[in-house]
């Protein structure tokens, strides 16, 4: 009986090992148990004669795609001479949890942590305490740096500072290049991704002609192009326009529909979370609350205490409904206050 | 004013010294420097000239453009007509006053070397007109590849290069920003003696190099999260082969070169000045 198991469980491990498949809570959970039986002493085994790591195989199958656990980053705080006076936690045991395809966003004011979160789940940060875990590869083991790298894609804030070809198709070929993808591959990725991102049309202009929501999105189609299962964008509007800013947001909402991407996005703008799974809300290296957007917004004084920028719209269906309207808490949008209003009598 | 600087710039178009590959337009360009050394006679500055004048059209850069590129070498190249102007002391004196003096001698040089420092600045613009920085530093890695044998870090030089012609016009922009911000501010940059205006730069200065080295930083955080890890193990998106155009190129380049060092040499020149 165990050998069955073992082998069918085997093939499991191998094809999740490459590549990522999904299935429903209910079959993973049954198929999971019966794995636990078979294999809960065994570390490496066999199977089609390449080593599977059952460990790591567990991990990714029970975790989602980025995980961390009790996660703690301190950083040395310096007087003027250059002396250290004292360590300073910027992350202070912070647990999150994100499933495969989701998208995820991480909202906090300046100073909340959100960023130095964000840099770890690239591994450019490494915990001081506590685990983060990409893909169920520890990012603390420099072994799996490469991987990490790969497996969670990083738009930073400043699309000047991140763009390193001096031609849009070139800079998109970068990531590629560092894999070692083989040339032919790269053209057709190259392609691929500017076409996800809309900028097929730009391909051989320089990057420097372009604007602001223009470059994010050139950056976003980097990231693609190496196939990512996740793409962590660290505040890629703050520095963008209000057009931009919905050309960016419209891109990666694109990019999630066709590519069924995880997409964890780091704001503090509001009104870009309303469309996400799940929200977390961060201060002073805490998460402070999370939920689904609605749960959130409807704590209207709470996020304010947070120095978040509540959306209008929502701000001002919580004084209606404090003022005894029969609206319902957390409105997100114009048209559902609209809905609401229009209900009452 | 500041943005006008165009050497250094890649001018996108669709002509055949675009198409070539880097490692014949570098090594040609350093022929062609070469070349303008070789000859002393009219004759040479008019195979160079020839030379030039088919290699811009080719380029289908525009001249006007490419004119632009010289503006911010004149003081360099009006410093270098003066000194030879009146330091060099040779044939006869055509104005003398006080302690001036020019001698034909002394023109003949100063307007040659004119010649041959813009000729020398757009035969170099040229290849960076027409290549794109990192097609040009693929081909200085490939053309300098045999030196990692003796443990040059050549790859990472042609990164170095390669990113710091990125950033020319970045950084230009945000000179021209801070300059602004500053003027606003009540600096005075216009006027004042030489040492004056120097110190006058540095609330400029300060802030370009910490904008610089945050920009530094920043980007290499993005090369990183992008894999970035040196040479080893990386593929080409554009790898270099040589291709019959490119033999040809190389061909034409080594006959002009002859054709200048034999015309310069031996045809009579006499003939030909003033």
């Amino acid at each position: 009986m165990c050998g069955i198991y073992q082998n069918g469980i085997a093939h499991f491990f191998y094809l999740k090992d490459r590549q990522s498949i999904s299935l429903s809570g209910f079959l993973e959970e049954t198929i999971a148990a019966k794995m636990g039986i078979a294999l809960a002493k065994k570390e490496m085994i066999t199977y089609n004669r390449k080593r599977v790591n059952v460990k790591a195989g567990w991990r990714r199958l029970f975790m989602g795609m980025v995980q961390t656990e009790r996660l703690v980053y301190e950083y040395e705080k310096r007087d003027e001479e250059g002396n250290v006076i004292g360590m300073s936690r910027a992350i202070d045991g912070v647990d999150i949890d994100v499933k495969e395809g989701q998208f995820i966003a991480i909202l906090g004011h300046n100073g909340s942590g959100k960023s130095t979160l964000a840099k770890h789940m690239n591994a450019i940060l490494v915990p001081t305490e506590g685990t983060m875990w990409v893909d169920g590869k520890d990012t603390k083991d420099p072994e799996n740096l490469w991987e990490v790298r790969q497996s969670a894609g990083m738009v930073f804030q400043n699309p000047d500072n991140q763009i390193i070809g001096t031609v849009v198709e070139e800079d998109v070929g970068f990531g590629p290049e560092n894999l070692g993808v083989p040339t032919d591959e790269i053209w057709s990725r190259v392609e691929e991704s500017l076409k996800a991102v809309g900028m097929i049309e730009y391909r051989h202009h320089s990057p420097n002609k372009l604007s602001g929501g223009q470059k994010q999105r050139v950056a976003i189609a980097g990231v693609v192009a190496m196939e990512p299962k996740c793409i962590v964008l660290d505040e890629p509007t703050a520095m963008l326009d209000p057009v931009g800013r919905k050309e960016v947001l419209k891109t990666v909402q694109k990019l999630r529909e066709k590519k069924h991407v995880t997409v964890i996005l780091i704001t503090h703008y509001m009104e870009e979370v309303v469309d996400a799974d799940q929200v977390y809300v961060m201060d002073h290296g805490h998460v402070v609350m999370k939920g689904s957007p609605r749960e959130v917004f409807a704590q209207v004084d709470k996020l304010k205490e947070y120095r978040l920028d509540v959306p209008q719209v929502t701000v001002l269906s919580d004084l209606l409904r404090k003022k005894g309207l029969e609206i319902p808490a957390g409105i997100l949008k114009k048209e559902e206050l609209v809905d609401a209003i229009c209900r009452l009598n | 004013m500041i943005r006008d600087i165009t050497i250094g710039q890649y001018y996108p178009a669709k002509s055949i010294l675009h198409r070539l590959d880097p490692r014949v337009k570098l090594v040609s360009t350093l022929l062609y420097l070469v070349s303008l050394f070789l000859f002393k006679s009219i004759p040479g500055y008019i195979v160079a000239t020839l030379f030039l004048a088919v290699v811009i059209r080719l380029s289908k850069v525009p001249f006007s453009y490419i004119v632009k590129g010289l503006k911010p070498v004149i003081m360099l190249l009006m410093i270098t007509v003066i000194f030879n102007l009146f330091l060099t002391r040779d044939g006869e004196v055509l104005f003398h006053a006080w302690i001036f003096t020019i001698t034909e001698g002394g023109l003949q040089t100063a307007v040659y070397m004119a010649v041959r420092l813009i000729y020398l600045i757009i035969g170099s613009s040229l290849m960076t007109f027409t290549t794109t920085p990192n097609e040009l530093t693929d081909g200085i890695e490939k053309l300098l590849h045999p030196l990692n044998k003796i443990h040059v870090p050549v790859h990472e030089v042609a990164m170095i290069m390669s990113i710091a012609l990125r950033f020319i016009p970045i950084l230009l922009e945000e000179t021209d920003k801070i300059m602004k911000a500053q003027i606003a501010r009540g600096a005075d940059l216009e006027n004042g003696n030489i040492i004056q205006r120097a110190k006058n730069m540095i609330p400029i200065l300060v802030p370009l190099f910490v904008s610089a080295f945050r920009r530094a930083n920043d980007l290499a955080m993005a090369m990183e999260a992008r894999c970035y890890r040196g040479g080893d193990g990386r593929t080409k998106m554009k790898p270099l082969h040589y291709e019959k155009r490119d033999r040809i190129a190389y061909v034409v380049v080594i006959v002009y070169v002859i054709a200048v060092f034999v015309i310069g040499r031996y045809v009579p020149l006499h003939v030909w000045v003033f």
